[in-house]
């Protein structure tokens, strides 16, 4: 490992790089090759990936629409013409599923690229600056986190109107006060380095130092915890769409799903079980990823 | 390795342990419920108080209708026999102003205290002055606080007289007696309740002061009510005991909790529970035809659904049968008319069916050959969730494209009273059992603006309608009950054709309970389904 | 997870402190409040609809208007509210017709008894899961406990509680179902502390006591597996930290039991950061998990607050929401307390 053939692992994993870019992608590689070591992470990386392909192709991928009603062929079992069988509107539950992937992957990609700015720039700024700027944010944070966050969330589509969208902000609203935490505690962390100081004394501006100095430093732990926390969005939403609000019929929302076959648990079981049985490989996936992936960043469990 | 083996068994050991301790307890002694005690599964989470000037959700009417004595009764079967309750006799007086009522002699409260004139006099006082949700119903005939004491007086222990403001049909105010709104109170035990001039409402909400068939024994909001048996109540004792009525939601649970033998009765079984039950031979469902009606409101706000032609489309791009065969069977059935079934007047033809063909026609002729885009809002619970659905495929194929918008209950219906709706599906049930209260509602919009006193269905669909609403309102007045039945099926017929309602369907109660329980008495109104005859 | 950020530090600091904590709390509580109005407006819900119902007339429709205040201006509602509510007066819900504080001593404590259970069921699997994830980091036992752990975490609970329904109560008939009793034992025990068992046991009514166990086992089951989740994956990561300690290897270089060492030396050692969690993971059941109540259809404080939500009967949301404000900043303090009192480092 010490030398550095010309090959592209070897610049990768060079003891020695030459640029800062090597460096990144050297420690990027290091990364991956020990997130390989670890199978279920692995599983999990699958899964996601999974998703984002059935999500992508759903409509090659499923055997019929997912809206048409057939009410002639309402809660058949599973067979091999209906493979997870047929609901109460005699639609087809696998290619329901399979589209429901898109709304999934729309919500938690949505939440993500949302919250994590938000939660980010909250944190780092109350971090950075302290004093009462990092009180009324804290208070403001404090406030979010001790109101019960499903019933936030219930408050706010309701407030909004159901459809996904709606669904995506009430629950981002519910959901950047643990990122603004995270990351004001990595920036109290940091803030008083040398780095920092030095950076201050050359007479770069506060936005300068947030942003070219503490918020790549947050960037990791974040990254983490979005994927740790995609799994909690996918359930939200699956939540609100449980208590009939989120969705929009007939769209397949996988939660509205089992919302509308809990009233056939006893005799089709399987009109509630396969859409929950989706969530729960979903949700499965992202949080083994997300557990790897912290082990993979967290320099303390090395 | 060998140490942490240990470790592991240990931990092994623990859990297991641990999981027998959880399952032994779990001998879930199966318990029966008690011999002289029926108890229910039933959604009754919507009573917020049982006070009888007060109550209005069909629950809290059932309750009250166990609990109370009113006026005046009808006939099960034939809804046109009036029969006496508290009044063993009435009659009116020429002018069609003045009506009198004989009390029935020797009833008592369950109090001990005698049911006089007097209770029933100041029961009447005590829902005028209150003025709450059901009084209307009393009010409509002119009564109001100041001059109750006039018009509705108890010259002696044994009559009642009662003046109304103008005269109408008498069938339609004896109707409006046996609404729980006119039920008899102690007035003696209320008037110790009184707290700050409130009649005894804060006492009532939650306790009973009656002559019925039951005392209140205990209601816990959205959790259940139990009412112990008044055994000397004048028309009999009842046959059971007690009677509990546990809130359950979810129809399944319900049904499972009936083959269980947790409850002896569930009451909110949809469609498919219904089918499930069929093979179950140890149980029985009892059915009764209620007022209740699905339908659409077209609001005539929007200027699609204001073309004649597009309602007309609208009504034939519903396709009833199917939805009453695969989504409601059992528990609705097709009703096109705003008089349920069993009402006096009530228009039984079915003239509309699943025309693509002619829906399509229709649409051409309004300028919408291609179809448009509309929304509708709906509650986000069975069956409305399922019959929107239904109903927006079937649109789709005359290019018809509903959007539904699903809410909670109160949130749909704040849109929809304030008339910011497109399309709203729900249920209209009935007030009383007199044809006017349907058709009030229906065909009455006498001020289209948005400050009327009065927000009838037909204003709520901004449907304006003059000269309807005259006829409908005349209609009130004739006193001969076949010249009144032969107007309200005129009046049914031109609102079925031109009407923005999609009237749908009729429910049908069901009641699931096993074959060795009996005696329920399902009425034909939701304050009439009488406990007092259960067996087991 | 939650927590408020009241570090452990914050109450070593003295009286000024305590003082700048106490304005946090108040701070929160109103900040609360002020989020409740603001949600109880903003809803396209009308609140008279819950008072009168859909068939009341306009008149009546008015005067009920008038008496819930709503005709005054937004900042007179407030301002009514507010004083109300400083005032100890939290109004009547208008579901239940009874005042808040009633109503908030009946539903809390069947939350309270399921987030108990719940938490119990979580530490008597989560904690040896963990332990065992520790002592064989790497291995497949660990791979085994991390995928048990995080499939608890992956599970909706919604959905899990239906399917055990399916199977534990409809098919095996092992529990018992929704609801917090059998309807037959109903009534039989008076409330006094409003937890149901511990009610029962109290009047010697044993049969009681086990039908409200066997109801209560289910959706605690369901509860637990999730904060077992959470508990087992900090146990282990608590524990392989403890494990690379040089006292751990002493005591083994010692010829002490590697089962005493585990269990006593290193479990020892993370009792504190273990009851932290544990403690943050109890007040997280605490909140009322809505889903499992409705579920279950168990009389919690999360179902009540959602019915209410959605009836836009804000006083009962109000009163819901600070009673589980005021519990999470208990156990935050709580957690403080133990640490200052438990940690040697945290003494001085």
């Amino acid at each position: 490992m010490t030398q550095a053939p010309h090959t592209l692992r070897g610049w990768l994993l060079s003891s020695d790089p030459q640029s800062r870019r090597q460096a990144h992608f050297g420690q990027a590689y290091r990364r991956w090759l020990a997130l390989q070591r670890n199978p279920l992470a692995l599983v999990g990386l699958a899964i996601v990936l999974g998703l984002i392909l059935v999500a992508a192709f759903a409509p090659w991928i499923a055997p019929y629409s997912p809206i048409l009603q057939e009410l002639d062929n309402r809660l058949l079992p599973p067979s091999a013409a209906h493979w997870m069988g047929t609901d109460d509107l005699g639609r087809d539950i696998l290619s329901r599923v399979l589209w429901g992937a898109r709304i999934t992957l729309t919500v938690v990609a949505l939440v993500a690229v949302i919250v994590a700015p938000v939660g980010l720039a909250v944190g780092v700024i109350a971090g950075y600056f302290g004093g009462w700027v990092d009180a009324a944010l804290m208070r403001v944070t404090d406030v979010f986190m001790a109101f019960p966050r499903l019933i936030l969330a219930l408050a706010f589509v309701a407030a909004l109107g159901p459809g996904i969208e709606n669904a995506v902000i009430a629950i981002s609203i519910t959901s950047w006060p643990p990122y603004a935490r995270m990351a004001r505690a990595e920036t109290l962390t940091v803030r008083q380095s040398d780095f920092i100081a030095a950076a201050r004394l050359l007479g770069a501006s506060p936005f300068r130092i947030l942003w070219g100095h503490i918020v790549p430093l947050c960037l990791s732990s974040l990254i983490v915890r979005v994927t740790l926390d995609m799994a909690g969005i996918i359930l939200t939403a699956a939540g609100l769409g449980f208590l009939g609000l989120g969705a929009q019929p007939p769209s397949p929302e996988w939660g509205a799903m089992i919302s509308a076959g809990r009233r056939f648990i006893l005799d089709q079981w399987w009109v509630a079980a396969m859409p929950g049985l989706a969530i729960l490989v979903v949700s499965l996936g992202f949080n083994l990823l997300g557990d790897g992936l912290r082990d993979v960043f967290d320099p303390k469990q090395k | 390795m060998k140490l942490s083996t240990k470790i592991l068994s240990g931990t092994m050991l623990a859990g297991v342990s641990l999981a027998v301790i959880l399952t032994g307890a779990l001998t879930a002694a199966e318990a029966a419920t008690p011999k002289d005690t029926v108890v229910m599964a039933k959604q009754i989470d919507d009573i917020i108080s049982l006070d009888p000037a007060e109550s209005f959700e069909f629950s809290g009417s059932e309750v009250v209708g166990n609990i109370y004595d009113r006026l005046l009764s009808y006939d099960f079967k034939d809804v046109s026999i009036i029969k006496g309750q508290v009044a063993e006799s009435w009659s009116v007086a020429e002018d069609g102003l003045t009506y009198t009522f004989k009390i029935r002699k020797g009833m008592k409260f369950h109090s001990g205290n005698p049911v006089t004139a007097a209770d029933a006099a100041y029961s009447l006082h005590r829902a005028v002055a209150l003025n709450k949700s059901p009084a209307f119903i009393l009010t409509q005939f002119g009564f109001t606080k100041d001059n109750m004491a006039d018009r509705i007086r108890a010259p002696d222990a044994e009559t009642l007289l009662i003046r109304v403001q103008k005269p109408v049909a008498p069938s339609f105010f004896y109707y409006c007696l046996t609404a729980t709104v006119s039920s008899v109170v102690d007035s003696k035990l209320v008037k110790t309740k009184d707290v700050n001039g409130d009649f005894g409402n804060e006492f009532l909400k939650t306790n009973s002061a009656a002559s019925g068939a039951y005392v209140l024994r205990s209601w816990k909001a959205k959790e259940s009510y139990t009412l112990d048996a008044n055994e000397s109540y004048w028309a009999g004792k009842p046959k059971n005991k007690r009677v509990v009525v546990r809130h359950i939601a979810e129809a399944a649970t319900q049904r499972l909790m009936l083959e269980k033998g947790d409850v002896d009765y569930a009451r909110n079984l949809e469609k498919d529970q219904i089918i499930g039950l069929a093979s179950n031979k140890s149980v029985v469902m009892d059915t009764g035809v209620k007022g209740s009606l699905m339908y659409l409101g077209l609001n005539q706000k929007n200027p699609i659904l204001a073309k004649p032609e597009v309602r007309q489309a609208l009504k034939m791009l519903v396709d009833y049968k199917s939805i009453e065969e695969n989504i409601l069977k059992g528990t609705r059935t097709t009703h096109q008319a705003f008089l349920p079934k069993g009402f006096l007047g009530a228009l039984n033809e079915t003239p509309f069916s699943f025309d693509l063909a002619k829906a399509k026609e229709l649409l051409a002729k309004a300028g919408h050959p291609d179809g448009f885009s509309i929304t509708m809002d709906v509650r986000n619970v069975a069956p409305y969730a399922d019959v929107a659905q239904a109903v927006q495929a079937s649109w789709a194929k005359a290019g018809v494209k509903l959007e539904l918008v699903p809410g909670d209950g109160k949130q749909v219906l704040t849109k929809y009273r304030a008339r910011n709706h497109d399309i709203f599906i729900g249920d209209w049930g009935p007030d009383y059992q007199d044809p006017h209260t349907n058709a009030e509602t229906f065909a009455i919009n006498l001020d289209n603006s948005d400050t009327t006193k009065s927000k009838t269905l037909a204003w709520r669909n901004t449907w304006d309608i003059p000269d309807m609403s005259k006829r409908t309102l005349a209609a009130v007045e004739e006193r001969d009950s076949a010249k009144r039945a032969a107007t309200y099926l005129a009046l049914q017929k031109e609102h079925q054709a031109t009407s923005p309602f999609v009237v749908m369907f009729q429910q049908i109660e069901v009641a699931a309970h096993p074959a060795t329980v009996k005696g329920f008495v399902i009425g034909p109104s939701f304050d009439v389904n009488l406990y007092s005859q259960i067996t087991k | 997870m939650s927590s408020l950020s009241l570090s452990s530090g914050a109450l070593r600091r003295g009286g000024a402190a305590v003082l700048r904590l106490l304005v946090a709390i108040v701070l929160t509580l109103a900040g609360l409040l002020v989020v409740t109005f603001f949600i109880g407006r903003v809803m396209p819900i009308d609140p008279v609809l819950a008072v009168v119902g859909d068939r009341a007339t306009e008149e009546v429709y008015q005067a009920a208007y008038k008496a819930l205040g709503l005709d005054q201006s937004l900042f007179m509602q407030f301002w009514i509210y507010v004083t109300n509510v400083v005032q100890g007066d939290f109004g009547r819900s208008v579901l239940t017709s009874r005042p808040i504080v009633e109503d908030v001593l009946h539903y809390f404590p069947a939350t309270l008894e399921l987030a108990t259970f719940g938490t119990l069921i979580g530490v008597c699997f989560g904690v040896p899961l963990g332990i065992q994830a520790a002592v064989h980091q790497g291995k497949w036992i660990d791979q085994v406990a991390r995928f048990i752990g995080l499939l608890g975490y992956s599970a909706p609970v919604f959905w899990l509680g239906l399917m055990g329904l399916l199977v534990f109560y409809a098919k095996l008939d092992w529990v018992g179902g929704p609801g917090r009793l059998d309807v037959a034992y109903d009534d039989l025990v008076d409330p006094v502390t409003g937890v149901l068992m511990l009610d029962a046991a109290l009047a010697g009514e044993w049969e009681v006591v086990g039908n409200a166990f066997s109801h209560l086992v289910l959706p605690s089951a369901v509860l637990g597996y999730n904060s077992m989740a959470y508990i087992s994956r900090m146990t282990r990561s608590f524990m392989v930290e403890q494990l690379r300690q040089e006292y751990i290897t002493t005591a083994r270089v010692k010829g002490l039991s590697e089962r005493r060492v585990v269990w006593r030396h290193a479990l020892g050692n993370i009792a504190v950061p273990l009851i932290t969690v544990i403690a943050l993971s109890y007040a997280h059941l605490l909140e009322g998990s809505v889903l499992t109540e409705t579920v279950f259809a168990w009389p919690g404080l999360g179902s009540y607050i959602t019915a209410s939500l959605l009836n836009a009967d804000m006083n009962a949301v109000l009163g819901g929401t600070l009673i589980i404000g005021v519990t999470f900043i208990g156990i935050n303090l709580f957690c403080d307390a133990l640490y200052r009192l438990v940690d040697p480092r945290a003494k001085s």
